[in-house]
């Protein structure tokens, strides 16, 4: 029993000990501001993410030359989920509460997204996502600065039914089976069923993560295209199964001419794998093009690419988000004057910060920003002709206005503080 | 007298005024819908410029001078006006003029037309498909001119299937001349003219109508049978892509034992190799293009065989006769071998170009087949009979088949059992490098690239009977078709879960796979 005793008090001696080396370490980190980087750097998403954590660090690095913020340096903090959903949350967890950063710039899937919000709930911090993405959500703690469904396929769509566009009849909604295709194609269902397209033009297929084998789906979009009426596809495709489907397509000669495939995932990164020449005039909905001539873009691919040390290197949709997304949290801890996450939380909503497209993209009260849609077609050296581009900026809507559950709610953090409130019934708590 | 005057200016300027509006200024306009009208209006001017201005926009050489909104052509270093051909001082001003798929159609359609007098069969088969795509009513005299002089008889088809069809879809044609037009259309029996007759569907003739239909009828039954046949032709072509992955396996699996998880590695390294040889090609000798993934077959495979024998040697070697183990290290090996290439080359896909044999389709009654996947399919069982040559009928066939039927014989025969093994896993790896030269061409040059196919190489393998490859050829090939077959009516999902759920029953009742080899060294 005695023993006992000496052991626990020795314990908590030691305890105290490590509490109070600990603190020193604290007082020491005060300091830099912590600034965690959450993307995964191997695995099958490393192919897309690699390059946004190489971007954090180039706008970090960039910021520090600047002097920092509220006088102090930033310092990033990476980790590595390993494309592995649930070490995703154990990394947040490491992040928030071991290292101690003051906000969180990662995921690309959603289910990755989904796979943090707990974490980002209770211990209360900020996570920045900047891939477009399926809506129906808003929460407190993430903020959103990738597209919005109605931010990219819906205007699409739109384009491709306008005159212009070639003005579709017909319609495939070709995707990859997860949340964000299933989501979208619902959404996109439902809006084209509105617009007058009868169900027995609308054609919806899945196929797995990482399809290789498209022979039987192509020539099924072909079969579906010889019906007399103009067919386009929307591609909800995702990552490493677009190289094999685009190439394909080229092998069975469907040229954009004939049937126009639209493609939200993919982007001047993922065609630098193929070869482009018989995909040309094939399109892309998103909100960045690096095709578009603006000195902000310019100036931002000459960094990119001086901090690369590659003069080939391309930028991307995501790459901007994650651009706006730094800057408006940068300027919201400056006009909070503290990096405490409540205070930032408050000030976000209603900050600013330019788009390397032109135009001013505005943090919303859903937490979702203000974004330009372009759409453009493939050119053959792999970049984007933009042939067409929305007018003004796009609020971002976190409920689909086209869906049955989610139509009646509204996201706003700012007068309701609620991510899911019912218009019908007055409550918050979804429908 | 002012009366008179302006009588006068009305006479003179009333033909330019009721002329069409200038295409050349169309052409220099803003909206894609004039600027479509403008090659529309240049190929119906009969302007001799208008197929080199064409051909220009369709590149993205055409351009525009913003101050006078002159059109000129970009050759070579110089420019040219597109009007008349003369050169003209280059400008950084100048402005290409942009085209967007409705302008691409418009190009099409309007080549078509210029074409149709080509001296070119290839030129003029291929305008008569244009018109034929495009139904532009306004093609019709071209056609029917072009159809008086046709020579070639397969030529001549495709323009009368085109002048059909361009009638059929004008608003105005006679009843008669329709149902004049009707049987080419149907003759011709494929996915368009199947869309041509579909869209007669709400034709006021009843004659049309009811003729419409029972060409529909026709050519759905012959639809579907080439449909069905193009499937299984789709499922060998799987089929062999999974037996070229699986092959490898088949003799480090299959007839060493090794469960070996860095065989997809393998491939990848394989497929690596190939982009190394493009690249090398593409800066040091462009003019051998054609030929880089012949160089890159023996390459890859000594590539991918060195790093197997490495394995062996200082990994597996220690292993032996401990699956689980081993199963362990080889998992470790392809962790580390996938992000070595990550660090090395990237994260990113790399591009392997395919030399132009490789593109492309061709029609085979009816059925379209691309020619990559005909190549992979040859390659594939060239690889197989080439593999069963070496160990059926060379010196080291038999060593290896000694070792791995009875080793403690084998070496008291004389037989340096190590040396086999380690060449034998070598082989087995080099064959996995072959078989990422032909995935490069299907699939993405990454990291990943292996990852995709070990399973898959394992079914084929288990399925087909360890240690027998034709067992893996007839296993590879059943579960291709059998897949391709389901994939139509299940969707790609459902048939990859119902093609393993096959599996899994298969092996409850034949643990052995289809083919199991039998006899005292496999009892044991």
């Amino acid at each position: 029993m005695k023993t006992w005793k000496t052991w626990s008090s020795a314990a908590a001696l030691a305890a105290g000990l490590a509490l109070g080396t600990l603190s020193t370490g604290a007082a020491r980190a005060e300091e830099t501001i912590k600034v965690g980087i959450l993307h995964s750097l191997s695995g099958t998403m490393a192919i897309s993410e690699t390059t946004l954590k190489d971007v954090m660090l180039m706008l970090i690095a960039e910021q520090n030359a600047k002097g920092g913020v509220l006088g102090k340096k930033l310092e990033p903090v990476v980790v590595d989920p390993a494309s592995n959903w649930p070490l995703f949350a154990e990394k947040a967890r490491e992040l928030i509460s071991k290292d101690k950063v003051s906000a969180v710039f990662g995921c690309w899937t959603s289910v990755s997204r989904k796979s943090v919000l707990p974490v980002f709930k209770e211990l209360d911090n900020i996570l920045f996502y900047p891939v477009q993405y399926e809506g129906e959500e808003s929460e407190r703690n993430v903020f959103y600065t990738g597209a919005a469904p109605n931010q990219q396929a819906i205007p699409a769509v739109d384009y491709l039914m306008s005159e212009d566009g070639g003005g579709a009849k017909r319609w495939v909604l070709e995707g990859t089976d997860y949340v964000y295709p299933r989501t979208t194609n619902k959404i996109l269902e439902a809006y084209l069923k509105s617009k007058g397209v009868a169900a027995e033009d609308i054609m919806i297929n899945y196929t797995p993560f990482g399809f290789s084998d498209w022979q039987t789906e192509v020539s099924k979009i072909k079969a579906f295209g010889s019906a007399g009426k103009k067919t386009a596809v929307v591609s909800t495709i995702n990552g490493d199964a677009n190289v094999p489907f685009y190439k394909e397509l080229g092998n069975q000669g469907i040229k954009a001419t004939d049937i126009p495939v639209v493609a939200f995932s993919v982007g001047e990164e993922e065609l630098a794998g193929i070869d482009a020449k018989p995909l040309v005039g094939h399109l892309a909905a998103w909100n960045y093009f690096e095709s578009i001539k603006t000195p902000e873009n310019e100036e931002f691919i000459k960094k990119w690419q001086a901090f690369k040390k590659n003069p080939k290197a391309t930028t991307n949709d995501p790459m901007e988000a994650s651009y706006i997304g730094f800057n408006m949290w940068v300027k919201a801890v400056e006009k909070a004057g503290t990096t405490d996450p409540d205070k930032v939380i408050a000030a976000l909503p209603g900050i600013e910060q330019k788009n390397l497209t032109g135009g001013t993209a505005q943090m919303l009260p859903n937490h979702h920003i203000t974004k330009p849609v372009f759409i453009g077609e493939i050119e053959a050296n792999g970049q984007f002709d933009v042939v067409w581009k929305t007018d003004k900026l796009i609020p971002g809507e976190a409920w689909s206005k086209q869906l049955d559950g989610s139509k009646d709610l509204e996201a706003d953090w700012v007068k309701l503080n609620c991510g899911n409130y019912n218009t019908k019934t007055k409550k918050c708590g979804g429908a | 007298m002012t009366r008179l005057l302006t009588l006068l200016f009305l006479l003179l300027a009333g033909p330019a005024l009721a002329q069409a509006p200038d295409p050349y200024a169309q052409l220099a306009g803003d909206g894609y819908a004039e600027i479509e009208a403008g090659v529309a209006g240049l190929a119906a001017s009969g302007d001799p410029r208008a197929g080199v201005i064409l051909s220009a926009l369709s590149d993205g050489r055409l351009l525009v001078r913003p101050s006078d909104k002159a059109l000129l052509i970009r050759q070579g270093a110089g420019v040219v006006d597109a009007r008349t051909g003369a050169a003209a001082p280059d400008d950084p001003a100048l402005k290409p003029v942009r085209a967007n798929n409705r302008v691409r159609r418009g190009i099409e359609a309007a080549q078509g037309q210029l074409n149709l007098v080509s001296p070119d069969p290839a030129k003029r088969r291929e305008a008569a498909d244009a018109v034929f795509k495009a139904r532009d009513a306004a093609a019709l005299p071209a056609l029917d001119t072009a159809l008086a002089r046709e020579k070639d008889a397969g030529v001549k088809q495709v323009m009368s299937e085109a002048r059909a069809a361009v009638l059929l879809a004008k608003p105005g044609t006679a009843e008669s001349e329709k149902l004049a037009s009707l049987p080419a259309i149907q003759a011709r029996g494929d996915g368009d003219a199947m869309g041509i007759l579909r869209g007669l569907g709400a034709d006021p003739s009843e004659a049309v109508r009811a003729a419409a239909g029972r060409g529909i009828a026709a050519i759905e039954t012959r639809l579907a049978i080439l449909g069905a046949l193009q499937n299984v032709w789709y499922g060998i072509s799987l089929g062999s892509v999974l037996l070229l992955a699986a092959i490898g396996l088949a003799i480090t699996f299959g007839v060493m034992g090794i469960i070996n998880m860095a065989h997809g590695e393998m491939v990848m390294l394989g497929a690596y190799t190939t982009y190394l040889v493009q690249e090398a090609i593409r800066t040091k000798a462009p003019a051998l293009f054609p030929w880089s993934l012949a160089i890159s077959i023996p390459c890859a495979f000594l590539v991918a065989g060195l790093v197997g024998v490495l394995i062996e040697r200082f990994i597996i070697r220690f292993l032996y006769g401990r699956p689980l183990e081993t199963l362990l290290a080889t998992f470790g090996v392809s962790l580390v071998l996938q992000q070595a290439v990550r660090s090395l080359f990237g994260p990113t896909n790399r591009e392997v170009g395919a030399p132009a044999f490789m593109s492309g389709a061709f029609d085979f009654y009816g059925l379209s087949i691309t020619w990559g996947r005909m190549w992979i399919i040859l390659f594939s069982l060239a690889v197989f009979l080439g593999l069963l040559f070496v160990l059926r009928k060379t010196s080291f066939g038999l060593k290896t088949r000694a070792v791995t039927q009875n080793r403690r014989m084998a070496a008291a025969m004389g037989i340096r059992t190590p040396y086999v093994d380690a060449l034998t896993f070598g082989l087995g790896s080099g064959i996995a490098g072959i078989a990422g030269v032909a995935l490069s061409q299907i699939d993405n040059v990454s990291p990943n690239l292996g990852q995709g196919y070990i399973i898959d190489s394992f079914l084929v393998v288990v399925f087909g009977g360890v240690g027998n490859l034709w067992g893996t050829l007839v296993a590879a090939l059943t579960l291709g078709v059998v897949n391709k077959l389901a994939e139509p009516y299940i969707g790609a999902v459902l048939a990859k879960i119902g093609l393993l759920i096959f599996i899994i029953l298969f092996i409850q009742k034949r643990p052995r796979g289809l083919f199991a080899l039998k006899g005292r060294a496999v009892e044991s």
